[in-house]
């Protein structure tokens, strides 16, 4: 009976070891036009030499370390998503980021992406974990008691997908009976609670999994900021559309550590100036799912 | 205690999600558990087998990812609408066939306390199959299940909080509903847990007075 | 063939038994067939839904979140029979002022479910302050548990000892802790090591509950992996896949069990003790045993 379960057990071991041979080392997306999106950014702006920012310690951190650690997140396409497979980050505030670092001198291959959930941003940017937070971070009263903001540099607002199909839903007040999904302890969601009569509420650990039951049916909306739904229609635009407008607002902003205002006026001045280059990000991520926007003026 | 006064409902609510997962659970792993329990041993070889696979395979699964297979990827496979009930019975299912492999282990090993020479007596003695399982083997089965039953319940009861990561409202989940409200949440988990311990040892007395009620002299 | 339930089967019996057994299987049969059904409309059979799983990249994600489970496991494992047994030795001490904050301690951490122990440590602690890794707060909420249950096997095994093996000590000149340290507890682990290690793959199932608070174990990493829709959201093959894990994992770890508990039978110091515990596969759960044993009426 052992010798029988050994035998079996070698078996196994030698069909994976076969299967695992004829395995890929790369990724879906590499035969793909993507290996342009790291080296675009490269057309957009260049990596800043003799740069010297006096009195900002987050930048006395950078250069000791001779490198970047920003904090993002990795799933939502258009604005901050990582490839499961290969490990590629993209999106809005990715090259954002990307273009905050390289206007402090610092180069693609400087740069270290650390994926922080929502719930954990102020205290990885108040512990130092991270020098600056670019990722759907929205400007608050609240927030600021602890870390400060640079920009705002996209305006959007609480928005709701529904699949391709369904003209049934074309703003928050069409909700009456449907059920929508979001994201455990988010703003959305409590908005979509309190305001507003949804026939029932789905709640998962992460957007991608309401977008799944999105695409089974099981759910009949989803609602977050619209730029993030922005993100998964251009990346189905078959499955899904975005309904109806805004029904809120939110501020971007790039979160730093309090009282760095040298850090602050720095890329507030390149956002202020750098029109074009924000312009050509977003037509490259965030227009192609149907949403507009200007860049909008920095807080002081 | 402001904690709890000034957000009745939504606790009236959790304390409801926890008990429907508890009862409902309870019974559908109590029938499904007999079934399998029944089929474990049986004479039947096949049925032996069967029963035998469906309780190793679920006992050495965990609990959440039976809840994650029933909650999140049996809905797009039946083209299931995830309405609050439709999320409820996912939930009762997910616990109850996994506690059904307990259910039908506990009655295995209280059938087979009941020593052999008794049925075989009271077959001996010409009673039929009725009268040997009605007035010979049950009620001694009966005495050396019921305590075991009784654990088997209170870890139900504990694992009901799973569903707390699965969209269902109950007793685990309702620090995240109290937090959008403003409320403490170290406060709001330190309740819960009081509850809990209050159930359980409830539940543990109840135990405790019927092994002693019923002790087998063994 | 004879046992409590059947005789040997006669010729009727026996025609009734085969009825029966075909009758399982087309049940059997029938519920599969729906699956399989089921799975082909939905597209699961389709080559672009395991595209996933044709990547080395991710068979070494999987490694990669099932050494985190392992790790989260091996630190519970070490923690909780090291609690249990501290917690045990208070519970069976003959000073009042131990033996009773030991029984509070083991039956309120019974008590609490694991997962709201997890909340505790990971969403109530922040709010006074103390911020917690979900690996340490999975592992904390894991050694409480399952150290307070692991106290009652070992003190329901070392009450289940004769109690002439702790008399002839005493006779012997040794003192409480002598006694307890060199003839008790040895005894004692020997004869409910098989309910020890099924407590510990209770453990191991119960590292899937760090999911819930973000801790990136095999889970997890089935949930990332099964909704990125740049691969198809495989969530039905990365369910299946990380559920053969888990289950290879446990029954491994049952493996070892069933091999400690065959060498036990075959010692002969422990003859006397095995006759109290029972064969691994009629080990219901280890929960089951310990409340059977602590009917004694000094608990």
């Amino acid at each position: 009976m052992r010798m029988t379960r050994a035998l079996t057990g070698l078996g196994l071991a030698a069909a994976a070891a076969l299967a695992l041979s004829g395995c890929n080392s790369g990724s879906p997306t590499d035969s793909g036009g993507s290996g342009g999106d790291a080296s675009g950014g490269a057309a957009l702006w260049e990596v800043a030499t003799d740069v010297d920012l006096a009195g900002s310690p987050t930048y006395d951190r950078m250069v000791a370390r001779d490198g970047v650690v920003v904090g993002v997140k990795n799933d939502q396409p258009g604005l901050g998503y990582e490839d499961a497979i290969s490990g590629e980050r993209t999106g809005f505030d990715i090259d954002i980021a990307r273009w905050i670092a390289a206007s402090l001198g610092f180069g693609e291959d400087q740069i270290e992406y650390k994926t922080i959930p929502s719930a954990n941003r102020e205290q990885a940017i108040v512990n130092g974990d991270v020098d600056y937070y670019v990722g759907t971070y929205s400007i608050t009263d609240a927030r600021k008691q602890q870390i400060d903001f640079a920009g705002p540099y996209l305006i959007t607002g609480q928005g709701l997908l529904v699949a391709a199909d369904d003209d049934s839903i074309n703003g928050p007040d069409d909700l009456a009976g449907k059920i929508v999904c979001s994201v455990t302890g988010s703003t959305p969601l409590q908005r979509i609670r309190d305001e507003y009569s949804p026939g029932d509420t789905v709640e998962y650990e992460t957007y991608t999994q309401c977008l799944e039951q999105l695409r089974a049916g099981s759910v009949d909306a989803l609602t977050t900021d619209q730029a993030i739904l922005a993100g998964y229609v251009a990346q189905e635009p078959d499955a899904f559309k975005i309904a109806g407008d805004v029904f809120s607002e939110e501020r971007y902003g790039v979160g730093l550590q309090k009282g760095d205002t040298a850090l602050r006026d720095h890329i507030n001045a390149l956002f202020t100036d750098g029109g074009d280059v924000w312009t050509a990000l977003f037509e490259k991520h965030l227009a192609p799912s149907g949403i507009e926007g200007e860049q909008p003026a920095v807080d002081d | 205690m402001g904690v709890i006064a000034d957000n009745l409902d939504l606790w009236r609510d959790a304390l409801l999600g926890t008990l429907i997962l508890f009862l409902a659970g309870g019974a559908l792993a109590l029938v499904l558990g007999t079934i399998v329990g029944a089929m474990r041993v049986s004479p039947v070889p096949i049925a032996r087998g069967v029963g035998a696979f469906y309780v190793g395979t679920v006992r050495n699964t965990p609990l959440t990812l039976v809840f994650f297979a029933f909650s999140f990827a049996l809905p797009p496979l039946l083209g299931l609408r995830l309405t609050d009930g439709v999320s409820l019975a996912l939930g009762v299912c997910a616990l109850g066939v996994y506690t059904a492999t307990y259910v039908a282990e506990t009655i295995r090993s209280g059938v087979n306390t009941v020593p052999v020479g008794q049925a075989e007596a009271a077959r001996a003695l010409g009673l039929t199959f009725g009268q040997v399982m009605s007035l010979v083997v049950l009620p001694q089965a009966f005495r050396s299940v019921i305590p075991p039953m009784m654990s088997v319940l209170i870890a139900l009861l504990k694992n009901t909080t799973v569903a707390a990561g699965f969209s269902i409202m109950n007793l685990g989940s309702v620090r995240s509903y109290l937090s959008e409200r403003g409320e403490n949440a170290f406060v709001v988990i330190l309740w819960v847990m009081a509850v809990f311990v209050a159930l359980v040892l409830l539940l543990s007395w109840a135990q405790r007075s019927l092994e002693n009620r019923w002790r087998v002299a063994r | 063939m004879s046992s409590v339930l059947y005789d040997v089967p006669g010729p009727r019996a026996v025609l009734r038994h085969r009825v029966l057994g075909v009758v399982t299987v087309l049940v059997v049969l029938a519920i599969v067939a729906f699956l399989v059904w089921r799975l082909a409309a939905t597209g699961q059979f389709a080559a672009q839904k395991w595209e996933a799983f044709t990547y080395t990249s991710v068979w070494a994600q999987v490694g990669l979140a099932m050494l985190r489970t392992l790790a989260a496991f091996a630190a519970a494992a070490v923690g909780a029979l090291v609690l249990g047994f501290v917690l045990a030795l208070g519970r069976m001490s003959a000073h009042a002022w131990i033996r009773w904050p030991a029984t509070v301690v083991i039956e309120v951490l019974r008590a609490i479910p694991v997962l709201v122990l997890m909340f505790l440590l990971y969403y109530g602690l922040p709010v006074v302050g103390i911020r917690m890794e979900p690996y340490w707060a999975v592992v904390i909420a894991l050694v409480a548990y399952n150290g307070s249950v692991l106290a009652e096997v070992v003190r329901a095994g070392v009450e289940s000892l004769p109690r002439g093996q702790s008399e002839a000590g005493y006779a012997l000149g040794l003192r409480k802790t002598g006694v307890m340290r060199l003839i008790l507890l040895p005894q004692a682990v020997r004869a409910m090591m098989p309910v020890i290690i099924a407590q510990l793959v209770v453990t191991l199932k119960d590292t899937a509950l760090g999911y819930i608070i973000t801790y990136q174990e095999l889970l997890w990493y089935a949930k990332y992996l099964g909704t990125q829709s740049s691969i198809g959201s495989p969530i039905i093959p990365a369910t299946i896949v990380v559920g053969a894990i888990y289950i290879g994992l446990c029954l491994l770890l049952s493996l070892v069990a069933t091999l400690v508990e065959r060498r036990l039978r075959r010692s002969g110091r422990v003859a006397a003790v095995a006759a109290a515990a029972q064969p691994t596969q009629e080990v219901t759960d280890t929960e089951l045993l310990a409340t059977q044993r602590t009917g004694s009426p000094d608990r």
